[in-house]
């Protein structure tokens, strides 16, 4: 029991079987996870999956239809989210548009908070101008909403909240407004915010990249479940099946039967008759014969070549029509249409010397190792 | 600027006074022209026959006090008829904005409008009715309390100013509340308010600019407001709207009825002057007056 209690004091955020429904709609259907204290954590999934409704259930806005949720160890249901030690930054911000930037600021601080004695207008004033000084825009505090930029907004957004010093701060699609290099800075700038107010942070977002470059763990959401909980290096170098791989990163999926596996993988039959091997996932399921599954490979898995000088020691090699080049600076990208596999996408460094000079409508061979493959479930 | 740009300038500006003729003369011929003209005749004398002779005095300004009651209604009914109003039209359009469900919310507005499409003449005269001996007080006389007199009182007028410029209130209100992002309701909370100390802190302050309107049109126009204590104040409560009519048509008395009119002007000039002048500030960056 006591060892117990103490695990749960290394979590902010913990789920136990947690729904919510409307109406007929599971939003979050049976949702168990626990989130540890300090760390930043996403939730990634696409519009529906749920992963909003999760962080509005964290902040109160919505209140589960079953199970139960915790925050710093203490029970929330039931609780409003003026009384929850957590603070949001919305997706469009909602900046109050009467109040200048030091009132948004400051509105928590303004707040009777049970428990908690009136602040002194200094006191609030001190803590305001130490907020706008966190996220550098000491010297914005009189101005009025409508005169900020989308960044500058971004950041009163998450000074208002953080100001609270809140248990969780929430962020729903906090960067979705935001153009592409800005949202790069302040992707950084948030991952170094979290580290020097040591909050948890919960991100809700649809970029996978934004929560890949971010997150210390993700958690991937479809139809109101989690389907993996981890790192961003386990998600990318072991889905747990299809959708996980396909949603980190990109790859090419070649579905088939299963026609024998051990403890460490399998093989696989394709509908066109080819026989493919690979590991499974080291989270994935340990697949049967006779099972459905995928053949998951990773863009940079493969290798492209001309047909008159393949390399030695291949485990796969097809030959394939070069449809398109995509050049990407340090890096290419190469749609072909492989026999038997269909169409698959490669990627090359500009340092891959054997591929240079291929143009479209080229006879090429394409190849990869059993190894860089992971044999995936479908779901 | 090139030569180019300087004609082209000059016969856009052309064409701007052009296009901004016809109000201009609408605004000078019907509103500045009539009010000189009214300016004029409050400093003249009554003609033997009735009417207007010229003269100049301001005999007709210091007899101002003989229309005092007039006045004093106004002044008292005006401002009590919007407070009500105000009080009993924010919720309404509170709840049809914030709180109704899309289809109460049209039904409900609809049941605000459809009276507008029946004379208000006739409306009042229902209302007549109803505040009459054989209306409401009759049947208050049935449940035993007796001797209830409603029509011809100051509350009867004030009962059919508030029925009849509620709508006037509830939809600036509405517009100012439904354009407000809920977000901003969620953000509040969030950051620890409960739902009143939201209500007073972002609700109210946001839709300030449609309490400022509401108010603002309801009070002008009870201002002048003739019909309602005519009616249902039967001569007892009567406005300056009534007053006028009465120096005009019954006793011919233009000169005093200008002045009558002028320092009704006067007073509605001043009054919205102070009350914009308080409210500014409050809420939105402009206000506006629909």
């Amino acid at each position: 029991m006591a060892a117990a209690a103490a695990e749960t004091g290394s979590f902010d955020v913990e789920f136990r079987s947690v729904a919510r429904y409307f109406g007929e709609v599971r939003a979050v259907d049976d949702v168990s996870f626990a989130l540890k204290r300090g760390s930043f954590h996403s939730f990634l999934g696409p519009s529906g999956c749920g992963k909003t409704t999760s962080l509005r259930l964290i902040a109160g806005f919505e209140q589960p239809s079953a199970g139960s949720i915790e925050i710093a160890g203490q029970s929330v249901v039931g609780v409003p989210a003026y009384r929850r030690p957590v603070n949001m930054v919305f997706q469009h911000y909602a900046l109050f548009p009467h109040m200048d930037v030091a009132a948004n600021v400051g509105y928590g601080l303004r707040q009777r908070v049970p428990g908690r004695p009136r602040l002194a207008q200094g006191e609030i004033d001190r803590r305001v101008a130490e907020a706008l000084e966190l996220v550098r825009l000491p010297q914005l505090a009189r101005r009025r909403i409508w005169e900020l930029s989308g960044g500058q907004q971004q950041r009163v957004a998450l000074a208002r909240a953080l100001v609270n010093r809140p248990t969780v701060l929430l962020l729903d699609e906090p960067l979705a407004a935001l153009d592409r290099k800005l949202r790069r800075e302040m992707q950084i700038e948030l991952q170094n915010l979290q580290r020097e107010v040591g909050i948890t942070f919960v991100l809700v977002t649809h970029d996978q990249e934004e929560a890949l470059s971010m997150s210390d763990t993700i958690g991937i959401m479809k139809d109101g479940k989690v389907v993996q909980l981890g790192s961003p290096e386990e998600l990318y170098d072991a889905p747990v099946n299809r959708y996980v791989a396909d949603f980190v990163g990109e790859s090419n999926f070649f579905a088939g039967q299963v026609a024998g596996s051990d403890n460490t993988g399998g093989t696989l039959v394709t509908a066109s008759g080819l026989t493919l091997k690979a590991p499974f996932s080291r989270l994935g399921a340990r697949l049967k014969t006779g099972d459905r599954a995928v053949i998951a490979l990773r863009p940079e898995a493969i290798g492209l070549w001309r047909p008159t000088s393949p390399p030695a020691g291949l485990d796969v090699a097809r030959p394939a029509r070069l449809t398109n080049r995509i050049y990407l600076g340090d890096h290419s990208e190469f749609q072909v249409e492989a026999e038997g596999l269909g169409p698959v996408l490669v990627r090359l460094p500009k340092s891959a010397t054997h591929a240079q000079g291929l143009e479209p409508g080229d006879q090429v061979l394409l190849g990869w190792q059993h190894e860089r493959a992971l044999m995936l479930a479908e779901s | 600027m090139t030569d180019s740009a300087v004609i082209q300038e000059r016969s856009r500006r052309r064409w701007a006074y052009v296009l901004l003729a016809p109000s201009a003369f609408w605004y000078l011929a019907l509103l500045v022209l009539p009010l000189i003209v009214v300016l004029v005749y409050s400093v003249g004398e009554r003609a033997e026959t009735g009417g207007y002779q010229a003269a100049f005095t301001f005999d007709n300004y210091l007899n101002l006090g003989a229309r005092w009651t007039a006045f004093q209604n106004t002044l008292t009914l005006a401002p009590a008829g919007t407070l009500i109003c105000l009080l009993a039209g924010y919720p309404l359009a509170y709840y049809l904005a914030v709180k109704a469900s899309p289809k109460t919310r049209l039904f409900l507005l609809i049941l605000v409008v459809v009276p507008f499409w029946t004379s208000f003449l006739i409306r009042t005269y229902a209302w007549m009715f109803i505040l009459g001996g054989r209306g409401l007080p009759q049947l208050l006389d049935y449940i035993g309390i007796e001797g209830v007199r409603l029509i011809n009182t100051p509350l009867a007028v004030l009962v059919g100013i508030v029925y009849g410029y509620l709508p006037l209130m509830v939809f600036p209100i509405f517009v100012s509340l439904e354009k407000l992002d809920k977000r901003l309701l969620e953000a509040s909370e969030d950051l620890g308010a409960a739902p009143f100390a939201t209500f007073r802190q972002v609700t109210l302050p946001l839709s300030a600019p449609g309490v400022i309107t509401g108010c603002m049109l309801v009070f002008i126009l009870l201002m002048g407001e003739y019909l309602i204590p005519q009616m249902l104040g039967g001569g007892k409560v009567f406005f300056i709207g009534n007053a006028l009519v009465d120096l005009f048509l019954q006793s011919l008395n233009w000169p005093f009825g200008s002045a009558c009119a002028m320092a009704l002007v006067v007073i509605m000039v001043v009054t919205v002057t102070l009350y914009l002048k308080a409210t500014r500030g409050t809420g939105g960056r402009d206000v506006s007056l629909m």
